[in-house]
């Protein structure tokens, strides 16, 4: 049997998904089913005077409603935790819901259950809430300012956390002696992540076995298990059940955990009926955990030949109202730590304010603060090139850490244990026919200054990011209140077939085609023996999820470390029964052979059989194949690569359209092309959409203006082009498979590259930077400003 | 205060009483279980829930159910004939027009509704056709692929 790891299987999750038979947490209706509409804060910054749920009590088909003094007088724990600690870091107490300070717009202050979906909305009009509106503060920067609003009283600037990363007397040195310095200021703007499916929990409470089941959006059941029976809801970890059916995207949004499940699960034990919320858009909008959000300054220092000496960074991040499920990791250690992306950088050093805003809380959203180092980061790379005279690819090869450098360790605290950078790089300028591009752009100068043509713009974006998340030792030291190891367990059935139970959960990224080709591949066995089971509580062994581009280098090698014990087993019981000495028996094609006797074989189906029936087995072998595997990763992955984006801007207008995108990406060794180039090319639409149109705006008082997708621009087919990807293949020396993440390599490379472009366009005009979203406005007025 | 209405949803005749400002989208999803169609921003933006009334493709969120009374309403369940999935279902297969699923049914009604108007639609009309409809997982990219597939397969 040819090996089908490496191949483009197609996918076997689609045949429900494209006939409407797939059941999402919205779908699902069991008997007796109540609704829950949640009261939310119109104010950013409130106190809470009083609160009359009479009228909407009183509102037929009502069933109940409950305000946070409710929840906190049940005696739950009621709280929303964070699970990432850092040095110094100041917790302020986040409520499940508020009872007498609201510090967003849309924090949940009250909740009717009703009848039907309609009737929750209706009712949750008439809950009237008395607020004494307070001052509000929006951005990252202002709030640290002398004289800004506070949100806590014991939160001195609004700042939660003042960390620092990185060898600082060592980093002031290099610039002290640098003949080159650039610096640059950013924004990154805030994103509001836009999982198609809104968010939703269906509630089941077993009155009989005091069992409270909650089916819900999640990328990581296990974790929202966890987290509620800690924080939250405090019901015992084994009389809580939490499922994920179909979930549609997530990209981070999915991993937190957010109040409003909190409430339909406390909601369910009230009224003893299943009750189920489901996030309008707008609920969506203003509540998902938004992304980015960042102000900085950052600098490079540089020697005459154009080599990096030092870099520098100054980051306001915010934070928002609360410190989301692992928002305080985002700005810090999954960022500061990449700030020397794919280049050999002697010193750096990163100063990162975590900021308290009366915002939606900031948390991790597809690529996690790697998107913003490799927005840094390769901002400056163009930046000193422009300062040098340098082309920004030739630049970048002076700078890159060469391939026989590695394992290599960075000053950004990271061992990057492979790369080779150069070849990805040379592989997308041949691909993009950069050196004619070049000669094409300089052509059209003169005819655009005039109004004749339109403006062209090439942009490299060579980026790093480190996934697979991943090392639980290394993140316990750096504030993870968890381990970042995967579970798998493998049972092969009496009669051959094959169940895997993975921590992992996934959410659209094909991980039960993947898997099953990793079991098939490895075991020699056909996938359509191989049933895949995932996201739920009750079926599967404690699992961490699938976030970090983490399941095929994490869950996969999991399954592989388990595949590799029932292997062994089995070569135990094949040698027992070929009356053969264990080590002569070899493990190929789906049977156990003794080496060098052609013929002498038993196949894996009649050993696992043999292993069920148990009626001649080895003395030191129990009955049964099923073996389970906690992989612990000894590192992150390190996927790299380069990716060019090709603007044409109309200078009369400041129109913008996207020409061309070449993605070159090494992640690894591969396991399914098609499944993989799909990543990639989600992760692009959602860096361009960050670089040309999206943001969360919110106004002074804090209202999101933004709260729509009539206000918030998604990309849109018309908008994007069909991207040129190819790879290089460097494998994770690391794990068994030699894969590392693909999730989110897209959406890290992507806004660096479109911006580089468009600032590239706009060079003649002496343009240096344009803030993302680069709308057509803004490139409008900086040319006329220019 | 409820309203009678009838319809014809994938070839069957259905009849409900329905409160005059129930969505259409809910009237497919709560009463006849027809969950195929997703509700993704309740404003016509998404286009999650596009059906065909009366062959046309139409946002079910921004419709009232009493509006289609007298109306025939195709969803994705009922797209595949005899059995044979429609060549579009095949094609989303075929080339990994779908991850997550989510606006999938409505992406393929509405781009099996610009196959109907335009069997042969050149790129730049497919993405132009599919502009009332979000996709946050796939880029497009193997999602106008499918579509021209789907237009040659059915040539």
């Amino acid at each position: 049997m040819a090996n089908v790891i490496g191949t483009s299987v197609l996918r076997r999750e689609d045949s429900a998904l494209i006939t409407g038979k797939g059941k999402y947490t919205d779908d699902l209706q069991p008997a007796r089913m109540t609704w829950a509409g949640i009261v939310r804060s119109p104010y950013a910054h409130a106190r809470i005077r009083s609160i009359d749920t009479s009228k909407a009590r009183a509102h037929p088909g009502v069933v109940a409603v409950f305000t946070g003094k409710d929840i906190v007088d049940s005696g739950v724990p009621g709280v929303i935790p964070t699970a990432w600690l850092l040095p110094d870091m100041k917790t302020p107490t986040h409520r499940v819901m508020a009872i007498d300070t609201v510090r967003y717009v849309g924090e949940a202050v009250a909740v009717v259950v009703a009848e039907d979906r309609y009737t929750a909305r209706d009712a949750a009009e008439l809950v009237e809430v008395d607020y004494q509106p307070l001052a509000v503060t929006v951005d990252p920067e202002k709030a640290t300012e002398a004289g800004a609003p506070q949100l806590y009283e014991d939160v001195p600037n609004n700042v939660s956390f003042d960390w620092q990363w990185g060898d600082k007397s060592k980093t002031d040195e290099a610039f002290a002696g640098a003949a080159h310095k650039v610096a640059i200021r950013l924004r990154n703007n805030r994103l509001i992540p836009h999982a198609i499916e809104p968010r939703a929990t269906l509630a089941e409470y077993d009155d009989a076995k005091g069992e409270l089941t909650l089916t819900m959006t999640t990328q990581n059941p296990h974790v929202h298990r966890l987290l509620i029976t800690l924080a939250s809801l405090g019901i015992p970890e084994h009389k809580l059940r939490v499922k994920a059916p179909e979930v549609g995207g997530g990209f981070g949004s999915k991993i937190h955990h957010y109040a409003d499940e909190a409430i339909t699960g406390w909601c369910a034990l009230q009224v003893k009926r299943p009750v189920k919320w489901t996030a309008t858009r707008t609920e969506a909008n203003l509540t998902d955990a938004h992304g980015r959000d960042h102000v900085t300054l950052a600098e490079l220092a540089l020697d005459a030949g154009g080599k990096v000496l030092g870099l520098r960074v100054h980051t306001w991040a915010a934070m928002g109202a609360y410190l989301c499920t692992f928002a305080p990791a985002v700005p810090t250690i999954l960022y500061a730590t990449l700030l020397s992306g794919q280049y050999d950088i002697p010193a750096i050093h990163a100063r990162v304010l975590g900021v308290f805003t009366n915002t939606a809380p900031v948390d991790a959203y597809r690529g996690a603060g790697r998107p913003e180092a490799t927005f840094v980061v390769e901002r400056l790379m163009d930046r000193g090139a422009l300062e040098l005279g340098l082309d920004p690819a030739e630049l970048r090869r002076r700078n890159f850490i060469a391939a026989d450098r590695f394992p290599f360790q960075t000053a950004a605290g990271l061992l990057y244990d492979s790369g080779n950078y150069a070849p990805a790089l040379e592989k997308a300028l041949a691909m993009v026919g950069y050196d004619e591009l070049r000669r094409e752009q300089a052509r059209r100068v003169p005819g655009a200054r005039a109004g004749r043509e339109k403006l062209l713009g090439v942009g490299l974006s060579s980026y790093i990011e480190a996934c697979g998340l991943a090392p639980s030792q290394v993140a316990g030291a750096l504030g993870a209140q968890a381990g970042l190891w995967e579970s798998a367990k493998v049972r092969v059935h009496p009669t051959g077939v094959i169940t895997v139970y993975t921590g992992s959960s996934g959410h659209g990224q094909g991980h039960e085609t993947t898997f099953a080709q990793i079991v098939a591949g490895r075991l020699g066995v056909d996938m359509d023996k191989v049933e895949i089971v995932h996201g739920d509580t009750s079926q599967i062994q404690f699992g961490m999820g699938t976030y970090g581009s983490r399941s095929a280098a994490v869950g996969g090698s999991a399954i592989v470390a388990t595949l590799d014990k029932i292997i062994a087993k089995g070569k135990k019981i094949a040698a027992h029964l070929l009356e053969a000495a264990e080590e002569d028996i070899d493990f190929a094609d789906g049977a156990f052979k003794v080496k060098g006797v052609p013929g002498k074989e038993r196949a894996l189906g009649d050993v696992v059989l043999q292993s069920y029936l148990a009626h001649n087995l080895p003395a030191d072998v129990e009955p049964g194949m099923e073996m389970t595997t906690f992989y612990n990763p000894s590192n992150f992955v390190f996927p790299f690569g380069t990716h060019v984006a090709v603007v044409e801007i109309d200078p009369e207008t400041g129109e913008i359209e996207l020409l061309r995108y070449v993605a070159v990406d090494d992640v690894g060794n591969v396991i399914n092309p098609m499944i993989v180039d799909g990543q990639i090319h989600g992760g692009i639409a959602q860096g361009v959409g960050q670089a040309l149109w999206e943001q969360a705006v919110y106004d002074e008082a804090g209202q999101l203006l933004t709260g729509e997708m009539l206000d918030y621009a998604l990309p849109k087919a018309h908008n994007l082009v069909s991207y040129e990807t190819a790879r290089t293949v460097t494998p994770c020396p690391h794990n068994p498979l030699g894969v590392k993440g693909v999730g989110e390599a897209g959406a890290i490379a992507s806004p660096a590259a479109v911006i580089n472009a468009v600032v590239d366009a706009l060079s003649p005009y002496g343009i240096q930077h344009i803030d993302m979203p680069a709308t057509s406005e803004k490139i409008w007025r900086a040319i006329h400003s220019a | 205060m409820g309203i009678r209405i009838r319809v014809e949803v994938n070839g069957q005749p259905r009849e409900s009483e329905v409160e005059p400002r129930l969505l259409l989208v809910h009237w497919l999803r709560d009463q006849l279980g027809l969950t195929g169609t997703n509700v993704g921003c309740e404003t016509s933006l998404c286009g999650a829930c596009t059906v065909w009334i009366d062959g046309k493709a139409v946002k079910s969120c921004t419709q009232l159910a009493v509006q289609v009374d007298g109306s025939a309403v195709r969803t994705i369940e009922g797209l595949a004939s005899n059995g044979q999935l429609h060549p579009l279902q095949e094609a989303f297969h075929q080339e990994h027009g779908l991850q997550c699923g989510f606006c999938t049914p409505g992406m393929i009604m509405a781009g099996a509704a610009l196959l109907q108007e335009n069997p042969h639609p050149t790129e730049d009309e497919v993405r132009n056709a599919l502009k009332g409809n979000i996709c946050r997982c796939t880029g497009y990219h193997n999602i106008v692929k499918a579509v021209r597939r789907a237009a040659q397969g059915g040539a």
